[in-house]
């Protein structure tokens, strides 16, 4: 099995995030991750969807995603040609004594401190899944009293944007 | 223009707009603003159906009888949750046809108000595309988009669910509105670079077939496809969904493949090298176990559903587009080619497969004691009706014996339940076929099981003046489920008895009850008598009671899972393949 990035640009409109994911569960299809946002023009949304599949499923996903009446475009993100990013916020059992250890590998990670207690720090860390599960690793001694995870967002490096035609077959409907 | 009318108002303008002459369906609750003006409609006639079912396979009927988009209606709640199977068969059989459903008032939407099914939602999964439309201002436009999402690209069904409020408040009516459909783009022009890959192939292969489904004749493309085979010589075969779509009496038809397929037509996909797949999807009933499927085969896969393409086999050459283009495009390409001395020579192929023709014939079992083979009253049907009319089918063994001994010559004349495999399909389909159709002669076949799941629309047929005709293979069971006790469950009859001997439901009264005409044959000797005195009868529908015998099985057979060469022409019969190699 292995991992693929896909962006689907999607019409802001309601339910289609429930074709997506009923797509996803009748086909069979895994998803590791799946994240929605607005995007730059009103009228799209976007989503990061990270599957676990092997490479002639992936084409079954993508062609079974690109026959929803709702999906403009696909782009499957190569992982070396995109920036990845999933945010963390990690509530994490701190005292007087261990407080500036924890800090320490806030630092490290170039995390930040978002929320303070007499025995609670709340941290607020991004970056790719390997980062986010290395800082979950050096922060498990001190406890972790709650964990809560975003899924992953991309983007494509470069100065090419994957919305342009969508967003042009959009305008021309206006 | 614009003009002030209700949301109710604008969906019956819309539907005439689009074209629509006939909606089946029933009345109720959320729905009943939309009957109001259809009350008045000169142009769209409602039928009143029995139960939703029948108007679901009655919209799908009309939709393959006419090529046009079939349309049903119903209320929110049940009456939506009652179209969900014919929803599912349109879907499994690219039918294009429009469920019209009322939904609750907005403001009770998700409330679980009375009769509230959240219909969009379930039939998700099975629409091509479906809409919730809760402003009347969007009635038209989501009109317009479902009957261009029908009918286009891979047909199929799409629900409009409409909630109460919207049908009642007032709108600007406009037409034609704008779709805005960003996101649908089908594909109908082929890849010129495929074509001629796929040219090239065809000329070098030299045991090709022509392996056709029902996407050939969705793009009304048999024309072409008989000027395919014959300037390329290349043997054919069609699939349940594409009987008809070259004509069976051609020499170059190899007969239907598949688990009930021929063994000619069988035995040309597993030795060939060659299959030219067109509209078609390597659905597990024509495959076999997919493993030993054409072992040795290249393929070219052309079909208007890029997700169809390598699926459940990999295509070496991919064509994604409208099949009546691509084989215009092939026969063009074939014809250069060819004009340069560049031709494929498929005379030992077509020497190999001639002998299986010749050595494997569809055959059946005739009875000593004098009862009816169901067989028989296929072929007699086949011979005394001729292959003007449309037959429509239930699912089981009669839809089997239909497809393997009437004799189809048209695209189109056979209509039936094939990849969602719906019994009871047959009466409301038939009757749907008929409404389109008004001028040819309807027979459906259906089985005895079939026929108790939707026969009360024989009261809408008699009301509103519909003359089908309808063969009930009755061999008292359900005889497909039968079948398969008989060969792999140790004929153990486990619930597949329908306890014939107690003639409950006696059909011929059930027919007269019905306000048809019941008739009924239990001997060959009076089949040919009976199916003339059925054709001579215009004005109402006939049911004919065909008692058949219980034991008639379907033949030949892959079993399920088994592979394709394993295929038996009768109980423990194998055809002898050639010596390969």
């Amino acid at each position: 099995m292995s991992r693929h990035t896909l962006s689907v640009l999607v019409e802001n409109k309601p339910g289609v995030l429930a074709r997506v994911a009923a797509l996803f569960s009748r086909r069979g299809f895994n998803i590791d991750s799946l994240a929605v946002g607005p995007t730059e023009h009103h009228d799209i949304s976007r989503m990061t969807i990270v599957v676990n599949v092997e490479a002639l499923p992936l084409e079954q996903v993508t062609k079974q995603l690109n026959k929803l009446v709702n999906v403009l475009k696909i782009v499957e993100l190569d992982n070396a040609q995109s920036v990845q990013r999933e945010l963390m916020l990690i509530k994490v059992r701190t005292d007087s004594e261990s407080r500036s250890h924890v800090l320490e590998l806030v630092n490290l990670f170039r995390a930040r401190c978002v929320d303070v207690a007499p025995d609670a720090v709340t941290i607020e860390v991004t970056g790719t899944t390997d980062k986010l599960a290395a800082f979950v690793k050096v922060l498990e001694p001190y406890g972790i009293k709650e964990l809560v995870q975003s899924g992953m967002v991309a983007v494509g490096r470069g100065a090419r944007s994957i919305t342009d035609r969508s967003l042009r077959a959009l305008d021309r409907i206006a | 223009m614009t003009e002030q009318m209700t949301g109710a108002q604008a969906l019956v303008r819309a539907l005439e707009h689009v074209g629509v002459d006939t909606v089946f369906g029933i009345p109720g609750g959320a729905v009943l603003p939309a009957y109001d003006p259809l009350y008045d409609s000169v142009k769209v006639r409602h039928v009143l159906v029995r139960h939703e079912q029948g108007a679901g396979h009655a919209a799908e009927g009309y939709a393959q009888a006419t090529g046009k988009v079939g349309v049903c209606m119903a209320t929110s709640g049940p009456g939506a949750t009652n179209l969900v199977t014919p929803i599912a068969d349109a879907y499994m059989d690219s039918v294009p046809i429009v469920a019209i459903t009322g939904q609750v008032p907005t403001p009770l939407i998700g409330t679980d108000a009375f009769q509230e099914a959240d219909i969009s939602g379930i039939t998700m999964p099975i629409t091509k595309h479906n809409f919730l439309v809760t402003e009347a201002a969007d009635i038209p436009r989501t009109i317009a988009e479902a009957f261009h999402i029908a009918s286009t690209g891979r047909p199929g069904p799409v629900l409009v669910d409409i909630a109460k409020d919207a049908l009642q408040d007032m709108m600007e009516f406009s037409w034609p509105p704008v779709m805005q459909l960003p996101g649908y783009r089908p594909v109908t022009r082929p890849h010129s670079k495929q074509i001629r890959e796929a040219a090239k192939l065809m000329i070098e292969a030299k045991r090709p077939v022509l392996y056709v489904g029902g996407g050939v004749h969705k793009a009304h493309a048999s024309a072409e496809l008989i000027e395919l085979a014959e300037l390329t010589g290349i043997p054919v075969v069609t699939t349940l969904m594409a009987r008809g779509t070259f004509p069976d009496s051609h020499p170059q038809h190899m007969g239907m493949p598949g688990m009930h397929g021929s063994v000619a037509a069988v035995g040309a996909l597993q030795r060939s090298d060659l299959l030219i797949a067109l509209g078609t999807r390597f659905d597990d009933r024509v495959t076999g176990q997919l493993s030993s499927f054409a072992p040795n085969a290249k393929v070219i896969h052309a079909d208007i559903d890029p997700a169809e393409i390598s699926k459940n086999r990999h295509a070496d050459v991919p064509i994604v587009g409208d099949c009546r283009e691509v084989i215009g495009d092939l026969v063009t390409i074939m014809r250069n080619e060819h004009d340069e001395g560049r031709k494929g020579d498929y005379s030992e192929w077509w020497q190999l497969l001639n002998g299986y023709k010749q050595t494997y014939p569809l055959g059946y079992e005739s009875y000593t004691d004098g009862s009816l083979a169901p067989q028989y009253v296929m072929e007699r049907l086949s011979a005394i009706v001729g292959p003007d009319a449309f037959y429509v089918a239930g699912v089981g063994q009669h839809q089997m014996w239909a497809a393997q001994f009437i004799g189809y010559e048209n695209p189109g004349s056979f209509i039936n339940s094939g990849g969602a495999g719906t019994m009871g399909f047959a009466v409301p389909a038939a009757m749907g076929a008929k409404m389109g159709r008004p001028d040819a002669t309807v027979w459906a076949v259906d089985g005895d099981g079939c026929f108790q799941m939707t026969n009360q629309e024989l009261a809408t047929c008699a009301i509103e003046g519909v003359p089908v005709k309808i063969a009930v293979i009755n061999n008292g069971n359900l005889g497909m489920v039968r079948q398969w006790q008989t060969l792999f469950y140790d004929e153990r009859y486990s619930n597949t008895d329908l306890q014939r001997v107690k003639r409950i439901p006696d059909f011929v009264k059930l027919a007269e009850a019905y306000g048809c005409v019941g008739l009924r044959c239990e001997r060959p000797e009076d089949v040919d008598a009976t199916i003339r005195k059925a054709m001579e009868i215009n004005d109402v529908p006939v049911v004919v009671d065909f008692v058949v015998h219980q034991d008639a099985m379907v033949w030949p057979m892959v079993a399920a899972g088994t592979s394709n060469d394993d295929i038996k022409y009768a109980r423990d019969m194998a055809p002898k393949w050639e010596n390969e190699e």
